[in-house]
């Protein structure tokens, strides 16, 4: 069988049914055999948004994204949407055409040297050289980023490789000798792990995108509500645990609330689970959860006592090791910090001033029209105000580039959100500037009618950069205005065959919002919003949780 | 302070590469590496000495053992011989021939070429022993050096392998 037919197949065996991504010369013969082939190919404009595509897909379903572009640039277009899935550990195989095995290394047309450039952003990756091993790589490279600390993989396929004949035999199982993730908690550490949190009079579990990724929701309410302990998540952990439940505090970091800040700062112990304690997330260091014992529980060992020292490590995955947990502990009331932590919420709500036409708004109203919406991001105040008041319900439901914080990702993973679930509304919450950087796209989602709908928070600005030299560069705007009042993102929208709506004032927000919602196709909404909101509250950069302020303070 | 690291490695075309990739991205300083083959012939040995504290040496040991082409880790800084090669090139003034050879049998190197004017003097050992005989080379002066990094190997039954 031809090789290419091979890896076709192949696919089809790995239960893929949709891949993203743009042909091209040296991966030609791989198209040509998608032709034959029931797997769903969706062209996207640009190979950064077949990438994040199929990081949204992968991110939405908990399934494997799948992408392909052919070798030199389409390859090198694929840096940044690989460098995002590896930075929040999202599970994608990436296959890139690449000039003949004979060519590399001659600098021959469009040839770029991916692996090695690729190197550091992914979890593995492969240039196959010998058509007979290229059955094995497909199958450990689904394996190697599906299972334990998820991650990208890259296969670099040459051009004669695809060509080349195979028996087509696809291996059943996979051994690799340099990889073994630990799925279980060492029963030693598991007692010690019991011990603390039956001790603790103040425990808080802070939950990671670890949690989401190893699909153990349902477990980590039930951890907390056994302790019972209040939850706050990072980032990525968003919606883990219903942001609606009493129990849950949300997001903290560096624009969590003031409550939840506070209370990972007071409590006497943390118990961490699938999170890497990013800086974003902890503030300075020193000042960071400064009278709490710590519990670590992540699958990554090297996780674990990176950025923060840790009384009792978990090496395994979330779901196994909550449930190990849950087998030893008993409820136990703590009536005192309960209290305490009630009345910090009382006293310090999130809250922006109401004045003019807010974006923070906009995220309320969206809420509440399309409360089970999958959300995406992109990235700077947009991301932050729609964590803070967008409150979700279910996991894998709110979608973000928590890690690499890539601008220009959102609407893409939207497209690969929405082609995971066809039924769902997905709505991408962008900035202006964010919008900008893929809106290429808009060709994507009218051409296969994906109807996401994006609600363009437009200020004119890089916000968060502007707020950024507001506070801490004594209002030197360099750079940061980019004028978007001038463009019209209705027309833009119309041009590409979608639908656009211009926004001007509070009061149509809602309209705009249910209208687009009823529209069966794409959507771009420009919401003209006050061009200088600020996201509040913040941890000034270099300070710890505790020095969390509001825009009165 | 300096660890010893040995490093089991799949024998594929990169993973050196790889391995040096990590060490320039996480900022860990890499003092000496050697490489080559072990006693199965689809693993390899990595020997490398890295400056740090232990807390440097435990990210360097765990973010190694994440690479799917390392198959172990060990750190082998104790309780281990350590051994490295050096060959010099050194000059021979007139009347110091014999003074040279002397120092070559006490420090039991060999001189593996004999020309005019210079030696090539092979000396094996640990680091302080071959930096010492270096510096005894200096007063001749040296023509050119070159040294292998280390390999070690800790003592006893125990033995770092790949199963």
């Amino acid at each position: 069988m031809r090789a290419a037919h091979a890896i076709a197949k192949a696919l089809e065996m790995e239960g893929v049914e949709v891949i993203f991504g743009i042909p091209g010369g040296a991966i030609l013969e791989v198209y040509d055999a998608l032709y034959d082939s029931n797997i769903t190919h969706i062209t996207t404009r640009h190979e950064q948004g077949a990438t994040h595509a199929a990081d949204g897909y992968a991110r939405a379903s908990g399934k494997v994204g799948v992408a392909f572009t052919t070798s030199g640039p389409g390859a090198t277009n694929t840096v940044t949407g690989i460098a995002t899935a590896y930075m929040d550990s999202s599970p994608l195989v990436v296959f890139t055409g690449q000039v003949s095995t004979q060519l590399i290394g001659n600098d021959a047309f469009q040839e770029a040297d991916i692996t090695g450039i690729t190197m550091p952003i992914t979890k593995h990756n492969y240039l196959i050289t010998e058509p007979k091993k290229l059955l094995q790589t497909i199958k450990e490279a689904f394996h190697v980023a599906s299972t334990g600390r998820p991650g990208p993989v890259l296969i670099d396929l040459p051009k004669d490789v695809t060509l080349a004949d195979v028996e087509f035999k696809y291996p059943k199982k996979v051994d690799l000798i340099g990889y073994k993730p630990k799925y279980d908690g060492h029963p030693r550490q598991i007692k010690r792990a019991v011990d603390l949190i039956m001790k603790s009079e103040r425990p808080i579990i802070l939950a990671g995108g670890g949690v989401v990724l190893s699909n153990a929701s349902n477990e980590l309410v039930r951890l907390a509500e056994t302790i019972p302990a209040f939850v706050v998540t990072t980032l990525m952990g968003k919606g883990v645990m219903p942001e609606t439940h009493p129990l849950c505090l949300g997001f903290i970091g560096m624009h969590g609330s003031k409550y939840a800040n506070y209370a990972v700062t007071e409590c006497d112990l943390l118990i961490a689970i699938g999170c890497r304690f990013s800086d974003r997330t902890t503030g300075k260091l020193s000042s960071f959860a400064p009278y709490a014992k710590v519990i670590h529980i992540d699958i990554d060992p090297a996780e674990i006592g990176k950025n923060v020292d840790v009384d009792v490590p978990i090496v395994g995955d979330a779901k196994r090791v909550i449930t190990q947990l849950l087998r030893y502990i008993k409820y136990k009331k703590r009536k005192a910090w309960e209290d305490k932590i009630n009345e910090w919420r009382r006293k310090y709500p999130l809250k922006y001033k109401k004045d003019g036409f807010k974006p923070q708004f906009v995220i309320e109203k969206a809420y509440e029209v399309l409360p089970d919406a999958i959300v995406t991001t992109e990235v700077g105040q947009n991301q932050m105000w729609t964590a803070q008041y967008f409150k979700v319900k279910y996991p894998r439901q709110f979608i973000t580039s928590g890690g690499l914080g890539t601008m220009g990702f959102g609407f893409p993973a939207a497209m690969g959100a929405q082609v995971a679930f066809p039924d769902k509304t997905v709505i991408d919450i962008a900035g202006d500037g964010s919008f900008m950087m893929n809106i290429q796209e808009l060709a994507t989602c009218v051409h296969y009618n994906i109807p996401v709908k994006v609600l363009v928070l437009n200020n004119g600005y890089l916000g968060m950069v502007r707020q950024w030299q507001q506070l801490f560069y004594k209002e030197r705007y360099s750079a940061t205005c980019i004028g978007c009042e001038s463009v019209v993102f209705e027309k833009i929208a119309k041009g590409f065959g979608a639908a656009g709506i211009t926004v001007e004032k509070p009061g149509d927000v809602e309209d705009a919002l249910k209208e687009a919602k009823d529209i069966d196709g794409p959507v771009v909404i420009d919401f003209r919003v006050d061009p200088v909101a600020n996201v509040f509250p913040m941890v000034p950069p270099g300070a710890g949780l505790n020095e969390v302020i509001d825009e009165e303070d | 302070m300096k660890h010893t690291i040995a490093v089991l490695v799949e024998n594929k075309p990169g993973v050196l590469a790889r391995v040096a990739s990590l060490f320039r991205r996480r900022g860990f300083n890499i003092e000496s590496l050697s490489v080559g083959t072990t006693e199965r012939e689809d693993v390899s040995r990595m020997t490398i000495v890295v400056k740090g504290d232990q807390k440097t040496v435990e990210q360097v040991t765990k973010q190694l053992n994440k690479l799917i082409e390392v198959v172990k880790v060990s750190d082998v800084s104790k309780n281990s011989v350590e051994r490295e090669l050096c060959l010099i090139k050194v000059n021979i003034p007139p009347d110091k021939r014999g003074e040279i050879v002397e120092l070559t049998n006490i420090f039991r190197a060999r001189i593996i070429d004999v020309a005019r004017d210079s030696f090539v003097i092979e000396v094996t050992g640990d680091e302080d022993k071959i930096n010492a005989f270096i510096d005894l080379m200096r007063q001749y002066g040296i023509k050119e050096l070159a040294r292998t990094g280390k390999v070690a190997m800790t003592r006893g039954s125990k033995s770092v392998v790949s199963h």
